[in-house]
């Protein structure tokens, strides 16, 4: 099969690489790129655990499910995924923060598409209701939590304090 | 137990250890493995539900671009073959059921043939040169079709479609009264449907086999490592010291990776044939078709009682759906529920009446709960007709009949001891916090207008056995293993402590949780341990993760250990402080000496003390490390009240709920960020199969709901938010007081919110709603069943 070449920026290195013309996205991530923290749930993008980022030759970046782009579609562009998204000095990103301290995931897998989705949705919505939240994740599927304590975690981010809020208190 | 430990860790919301890695993305999914010569495989699945192979013929396919090797199920002839765990009864029929198809394929989606490629996509790629002659015969959906006469055989060979019967009754077993004697002034019967459900993981299945130097590693997204490895020892022959088995981060299983997998077994195989590590990742739509379903059940239920609502007997004849195949623990699933549908009341008779069915589906085995949620379904859904009969508010039917918290420990009519519990306090607390006065006060004004949105008040009053289980007791159930778990305290020379688990998890944060328990039990910083798992070489027994066992089993068998760390420890340090061990206690997580606290040795000198050795008793081994491995003397048996007010709109079917409590008793907890998270999940499960869930068939056998486009997994903006509180009545006897939460959730939600919605609906004359209760089936019902 022919093969493509792409140019891409994937967590601040660049890449130039051959793909088949049908190579996902996700699959040249994980597969070409070694991003495997970048995972695939679903072979329908109904799950979002593929999510990423994806800033175009304009700059402006949004939320992609990586599963429904090919790769060769994102030659030019600049990707980040959950392995980029902490300061190069480890220091977490405050959703990552929020997630771990609101104890917004369980088995983990659908954590790095839910976070990516989760930065997006306060990039563009930075003091979401809980609705908005909602409705916002709703592309992202997880069986563990119930969404509860991820969306507490998208609120204790956008209230700029990953502090988790506040649950019932407990007697015996 | 002897020592009295203080708890300065244990109930601690402590933040988890397991996610820095997994926020990260820096996690090891057995898809994300990569070893040097590694193949990948694509597996070939029939089409059809049942016809007969006349032929596979696989030339074509191998000679597509990097294809390594072909085989049909003929030509794969060490595939050995998969088994069923817990044949329920002597005289099952129990099909042989190979992996990859020979002669019959009995369901959509099984393995015929098997892709060996250098890649992932050309193993897929060459499935389509793979020419299969299949000849179709008939088909039977339904399980009461194939138990009727004149049916489909799904396995000819075997003579029927009926695998078992199994039977309890109370008088034949000692236990309690005739059901055919019992008072009847009121006799209410019901038919249940637990609809088909699909585990659905979030982590597609996958398996990587290493078969380098005559001895085999497995990787596998698997919840049970360990049995999993004695299973393939013993089906394929090879010794089970040359098997590794490790379960790296695994991605959720709820049941659905207990389970011993035809495509684990493909990729064992395949490895030796081909003597080169390989790979199978399924994707979602495999998946959906070909891993274990749950559920499935038609569940017939009757309740006698007197005219004041107190029951005297209570019958159940439950039919099961396996599937075409014996799954793992498959025909076993109806009876971890036949001892819950007596629940939390005083059924004085009781008979119980399970017939395993097989049909041209996928194969049926444990689902969240497995047997639990259906009969707590089935139970609390019946308990409000009864209040109907009777004409009491649900809650007090349920008063009259639950055994009252004095009345513990209580045998039931099952024979089980429930040792614990305190029905009142829960359901109390519950009723507060949802305000159920005020709601049906509420409830009876939007009656009284007509209010086109009716309001409805759920109620699940729930007790659960977890804690799987004893082993004695698992024996006489016919089940082919034991209940037991294992633990191993190391204590490092440097002071730090590895903790071994045999119980291995798939996100519900042992890592965290042990370590709590651990720093408290030998005084060792939370930070300063560690907890192994998942891997048979390092964790070398185990009986793994289902059931809610994790906590009421291995906790245990952590405590027992670190007290032989502390036995020992503590003969060191009344060597090194040259006193008797009598004169030492242990406090704050030091060995001190009575009336002289000054003089005192922490753990983790005494591990440097027993590292170099040099000065420590005569004859005394220079080691601290312990194992210990519990076997349970009963179930632990968690309760709770869980009650839910639903908003149903007449005119269009929709369910909003509008509040949800849960309160729950799960005995003491470790953790309760854990236990929270827990419950959420559980309910949320629990909601979905009552609102959302259904595995369909077409009349061919085909899964319909093959994908997450049809298959209805709720999003974020499907589920509310929960209100989740507890009362805390520890299990007596256990040296934690724990538990078990891994299932109260969704064993407790499903009749909460289904008996909201039939509350809702009642003055329509509604008295069910088959599940899921979707928006046409709930407008239907509201609008008297009206096409």
């Amino acid at each position: 099969m022919a093969r493509v070449k792409v140019h891409v920026t994937v967590d601040g290195v660049n890449y130039v690489d051959e793909v088949e013309p049908r190579t996902l996205l996700v699959q040249y991530l994980r597969e070409q790129v070694g991003k495997v923290g970048t995972v695939i749930g679903c072979d329908t993008s109904n799950c979002g655990a593929c999510t990423v980022h994806l800033a175009g030759p304009d700059g402006a970046s949004r939320a992609v499910k990586s599963c429904s782009m090919l790769a060769a579609q994102a030659d030019g562009c600049e990707v980040t995924t959950i392995e980029g998204l902490a300061a190069p000095d480890g220091t977490l990103h405050p959703m990552q923060k929020a997630f771990h301290e609101n104890h917004a995931l369980q088995c983990g897998f659908c954590t790095p598409g839910m976070i990516m989705s989760a930065v997006d949705l306060l990039r563009e919505n930075p003091s979401p209701s809980e609705a908005e939240i909602r409705e916002g994740l709703s592309g992202n599927l997880c069986r563990c939590t119930g969404y509860q304590n991820i969306v507490r975690a998208v609120q204790a981010a956008a209230n700029g304090s990953a502090a988790p809020v506040s649950s019932p208190a407990v007697t015996a | 137990m002897t020592a009295t430990i203080g708890e300065t860790e244990v109930g601690q919301r402590r933040l988890r250890k397991e996610d820095a890695r997994l926020i990260t993305g820096r996690t090891q999914w057995t898809d994300n493995i990569r070893l040097p010569g590694m193949v990948h495989l694509a597996i070939l699945r029939s089409p059809y539900a049942h016809a007969r192979i006349n032929s596979v013929d696989t030339s074509a396919a191998r000679s597509r671009p990097n294809v390594i090797a072909v085989y049909s199920g003929a030509e794969l002839d060490n595939q050995g073959v998969l088994v069923n765990a817990w044949p329920v009864t002597e005289d099952l029929l129990a099909p042989t059921y190979f992996p990859v198809a020979l002669t019959e394929v009995r369901h959509v989606g099984e393995p015929v043939a098997v892709v060996v490629a250098r890649d992932a996509a050309s193993a897929t790629d060459a499935l389509e040169a793979i020419e299969v002659d299949y000849e179709p015969l008939p088909v039977v959906l339904d399980m009461e079709a194939a138990l009727a006469p004149g049916s489909p055989l799904v396995h000819s060979e075997i003579g029927s479609n009926k695998a078992f019967t199994w039977i309890f009754d109370s008088a034949a077993a000692g236990t309690g009264g005739d059901v055919s004697q019992a008072p009847a002034d009121i006799t209410v019967t019901r038919r249940y449907v637990q609809q088909r459900l699909i585990p659905a993981f979030m982590e597609p299945r996958s398996v990587v086999v290493d078969p380098s130097g005559g001895e085999w590693t497995m990787y596998s997204a698997t919840q049970i490592p360990h049995v999993l490895r004695f299973l393939l020892s013993a089906t394929t022959g090879t010794p089970e010291h040359k098997i590794r088995v490790i379960a790296p981060d695994v991605g959720g299983g709820f049941g659905g990776k207990l389970a011993a997998t035809p495509e684990e077994w493909i990729a064992f195989a395949v490895s030796t044939k081909v003597n080169r590590p390989v790979k199978y990742t399924e994707t979602r739509s495999e998946s959906l078709l070909s891993a274990h379903h749950g559920r499935d059940m038609i569940q017939d239920i009757t309740v006698t009682a007197t005219r004041d609502g107190i029951v005297t007997g209570l019958s159940v004849k439950l039919t099961a759906n396996l599937g075409a195949y014996l799954a793992l623990v498959g025909g076993g699933v109806p009876l971890l529920g036949a001892f819950m549908y007596n629940a939390i009341y005083k059924f004085p008779a009781y008979r119980f009446e399970c017939n395993g069915v097989f049909t041209n589906t996928t194969k049926t085995d444990a689902y969240r709960g497995a047997g639990r949620p259906e009969a707590t379904y089935a139970i609390e859904r019946i308990m409000d007709e009864l209040a109907i009969e009777v004409g009491v508010d649900p809650m007090e039917i349920r008063r009259r009949n639950w055994i009252r918290h004095e009345e513990f420990p209580f045998t039931t009519v099952c024979g089980l001891s429930y040792d614990s519990g305190n029905y009142e306090a829960a359901t109390d607390k519950a009723l507060q916090i949802l305000g159920y006065d005020e709601l049906r006060a509420e409830q009876n004004a939007r009656r009284a207008a007509n209010d086109p949105v009716q309001l409805g008040i759920g109620i699940s009053t729930y007790t659960e056995m977890c804690g799987l289980a004893p082993s004695r007791l698992l024996g006489q159930l016919r089940y082919g293993a034991g209940g037991w778990e294992s633990v191993t305290i190391r204590m490092l020379a440097t002071g730090k402590v590895e903790v071994i688990s045999g119980s291995t998890p798939h996100g519900q944060g042992h890592d965290t949780a042990w370590s709590q328990i651990v720093s408290d039990q030998l005084g060792i910083p939370f930070e300063d341990i560690t907890v192994l798992h998942g891997d048979t070489r390092v964790a070398a027994k185990g009986m793994d993760t289902y059931g809610s066992r994790s906590l009421a089993v291995g906790g245990v068998a952590m405590v027992m250990a670190c007290e032989k760390v502390r036995d020992k420890a503590k003969l060191v340090a009344a060597h090194l402080l040259e006193c008797s061990p009598n004169d030492l206690e242990f406090t704050d997580g030091k060995f001190r000496v009575r009336g002289n606290p000054e003089a005192a040795l922490g753990m983790a000198e005494i591990s440097g003390a027993v590292f170099v050795a040099h000065n420590l008793p005569d004859g005394m081994e220079p080691s601290l490390d312990s194992e210990a491995t519990y076997d349970p003397g009963n179930f632990s048996f968690p309760h709770g009240t869980h009650l839910c007010a639903v908003d149903v709109d007449t005119e269009t079917g929709r369910v909003s709920i509008r509040k949800y409590v849960a309160v729950d008793d799960v005995g003491k907890v470790i953790n309760p960020l854990i236990v929270e998270g827990q419950v959420h999940g559980g309910v949320a499960q629990g909601v979905a199969q009552a609102l959302y869930e259904e595995a369909v068939y077409d009349e061919s056998g085909n899964l319909i709901t093959g994908s997450f486009a049809e298959y209805l997994l709720p999003s974020a903006a499907d589920l509310p938010s929960i209100v989740s509180d507890r009362t805390e009545t520890p299990a007596p006897g256990h040296p934690l007081g724990v538990k078990g939460v891994g299932e109260a959730g969704t064993i407790a939600s499903t009749p909460a919110v289904v008996n909201a919605i039939v509350d809702a609906l009642r003055p329509r004359g509604v008295n069910d709603v088959p599940m899921p209760c979707t928006p046409e089936r709930v407008w239907r019902a509201a609008n008297g069943g009206v096409a």
